[in-house]
């Protein structure tokens, strides 16, 4: 089981690799 | 949420994850921030291949709420891609895997609209509604399939 998020930073990117999965588009203000 | 190891498990399996910071990335969040009417965080959005959003998420949930949460976009991706098998499925498992959230009388009305739009049998609703004097009968999913009782 991985232990943290592997988090993308390009979300056009990800949505043109998604292939059948949807893209966790997270808005955030945390701490990296 | 996120250093949670069941969040983790279910983002890595199922989910594309990206994330725009507010002021690391201040101009992604804000270009996709316009794009999706997104100006607060936290914002969740699940958004499929086409671009379009399918579930949405604003503001802090504890973990089991949250994992509701994703789930019942899953299945809510499904039923807009029609595959009505794959989304009663996921429907029933946010019911049965989180029956304790509010995603769940949701959930559990879905699954029913989603078992009609398959089968074309009125009974699939009628069932649902019966359902919901079983569990969740306080619910606003309650009374909107009150009617198909």
């Amino acid at each position: 089981m991985p232990h943290e998020i592997h988090w993308g930073r390009d979300f056009d990117a990800a949505l043109a690799s998604a292939d059948g999965k949807l893209v966790l588009l997270d808005f955030s203000a945390a701490p990296f | 949420m996120y250093p949670n190891p069941r969040v983790v498990d279910f983002i890595t399996k199922h989910l594309i994850p990206v994330r725009v910071h507010v002021r690391e990335n201040a101009a992604d969040f804000k270009r996709l921030g316009d794009r999706f009417n997104a100006h607060w965080t936290p914002t969740t959005l699940l958004i499929d291949r086409s671009g379009t959003e399918r579930h949405r998420i604003e503001g802090f949930l504890p973990v089991d709420d949250y994992l509701s949460q994703l789930a019942l976009g899953l299945a809510k991706a499904a039923f807009a891609r029609e595959d009505y098998p794959a989304a009663e499925h996921l429907y029933r498992d946010v019911v049965e895997q989180f029956p304790n959230t509010d995603a769940a009388p949701e959930g559990q009305y879905w699954a029913g609209v989603s078992k009609y739009r398959l089968t074309n049998d009125p009974s699939a609703l009628k069932a649902t509604s019966q359902a919901f004097h079983e569990r969740y009968q306080d619910s606003t999913w309650a009374k909107k399939a009150s009617v198909w009782a």
